[in-house]
């Protein structure tokens, strides 16, 4: 919050720090999975502060956030409510089909990441509502996961990200590609293709490149420039190869 | 305006601060403590890194009314710091400084660094220390005083 308002891009009339409530650092571990408070910082993620349901992929996306003084204070919420399609955890968290809690006057609702960011930095919270937790499921010993970011420098935003999270157990395929569109998206067409038994040979052929072109088409619609569809392109290769090599 | 009552380098404060009031500026122009310098203002240079119980944040994006309660230190505040006499002590050894505007934070990043053991290697060192910008490029000189001072503080510790 604080970098935007210093550059001018913010210009509330009234901030309230909810960033010390105790209900909202507190986590619950349930059988199926993790109920994070939303101001939990992402060093506390990092440092397994917080029961580890996921077979180490939320603690490894945390410890890849910007710099430790910026994991000290910055929070899972704050990330999600942001909304910055190329910070990591509205990738991270889709690709791993959590859930927003959000609780206003009239209760409580729950949203998949899909629905809850509807744009560039924007989100379903009106002004009754706070994000008070995130819910993630918990992966068996058989799920595998990658996360690869595209960054020319430690710690900076991503020019793109890619997010796979593979889970037989709870048949659990995504595919989410970050920094890319006015938010993280879902490349169906090719977590289908994983979901089927994609192997390592596929990802060189012309049956399986034209469904992950197709999906790219879909996501970017033309506006982007030969060099980014390249890289995204890339991107999710990589990651899908060293998915299926692991 | 909001009053805040806090611990800054052991020392209780009660203060009358702007709700726009950043820390580093409540620190640099409320309390003189001007060792905390300003680069960028938007969380990128951390230059204005200083602990908040303990743990290293940026002053320039946390607003001074947010802190209170807590417990504040500043590159001032290591006068009786063991660990930070020997870091200084390698930084002047190694050069590890140049025009000196980046130092405050790289001191208070490198004690950090140390003392959760993520020096274990050059590359490791020069990730932990991503956020920290020195515009004199002298980053040989602080990796080198980083390891150096590592070996010293925690010499059972095998750092390549």
């Amino acid at each position: 919050m604080l970098p935007m308002m210093n550059l001018r891009l913010a210009a509330p009339e009234l901030l309230v720090d909810i960033s010390s409530v105790p209900a909202l650092r507190t986590s619950e571990e349930r059988a199926d999975g993790l109920l994070i408070g939303s101001a939990t910082t992402h060093a506390m993620i990092e440092d397994g502060l917080i029961p580890s349901v996921t077979q180490g992929y939320l603690e490894y996306v945390a410890a890849g956030i910007a710099y430790r003084s910026i994991r000290n204070k910055g929070t899972i919420g704050g990330s999600l409510a942001h909304a910055d399609p190329a910070a990591d955890w509205p990738s991270a968290l889709m690709a791993l089909e959590a859930k927003a809690i959000v609780q206003n006057a009239s209760g409580e609702q729950r949203y998949s990441l899909t629905d809850f960011h509807t744009g560039l930095m924007s989100t379903v919270l009106d002004d009754g509502g706070i994000l008070v937790g995130i819910e993630v499921p918990r992966l068996s010993s058989r799920a595998k996961w990658v996360y690869l970011k595209f960054c020319q420098k430690q710690g900076e935003f991503s020019h793109s990200t890619a997010a796979i999270v593979a889970d037989p157990a709870l048949k659990l395929w995504q595919v989410v590609l970050g920094s890319a569109a006015d938010r993280p998206v879902c490349l169906k067409g090719t977590a289908q293709a994983l979901a089927a038994g994609l192997t390592v040979t596929d990802l060189e052929t012309d049956a399986f490149k034209s469904i992950l072109l197709a999906d790219l088409g879909t996501v970017l619609q033309g506006h982007e420039d030969p060099y980014e569809f390249h890289l995204h392109q890339t991107m999710v290769q990589r990651a899908l190869k060293r998915m299926l090599t692991s | 305006m909001t009053r805040i009552v806090a611990k800054i380098n052991g020392v209780s404060i009660e203060k009358d601060v702007e709700d726009r009031t950043s820390l580093a500026d409540f620190l640099r122009e409320q309390l003189f403590l001007t060792g905390t310098h300003l680069g960028c203002e938007h969380g990128v240079c951390g230059a204005c890194s200083v602990l908040l119980d303990g743990a290293p944040v940026r002053s320039c994006v946390t607003l001074a009314a947010s802190i209170d309660g807590q417990d504040i230190q500043t590159i001032e505040g290591f006068e009786e710091d063991h660990e930070m006499a020997v870091i200084r002590e390698c930084f002047s050894e190694a050069h590890g400084l140049q025009c000196g505007y980046c130092t405050p934070g790289m001191l208070i990043t490198v004690r950090d660094i140390i003392r959760r053991n993520r020096c274990m290697n050059d590359e490791q060192i020069r990730a932990e220390l991503a956020g920290n910008l020195c515009r004199c490029t002298g980053y040989m000189g602080i990796v080198q005083a980083t390891k150096m001072a590592y070996a010293r503080l925690r010499p059972s510790e095998k750092a390549a």
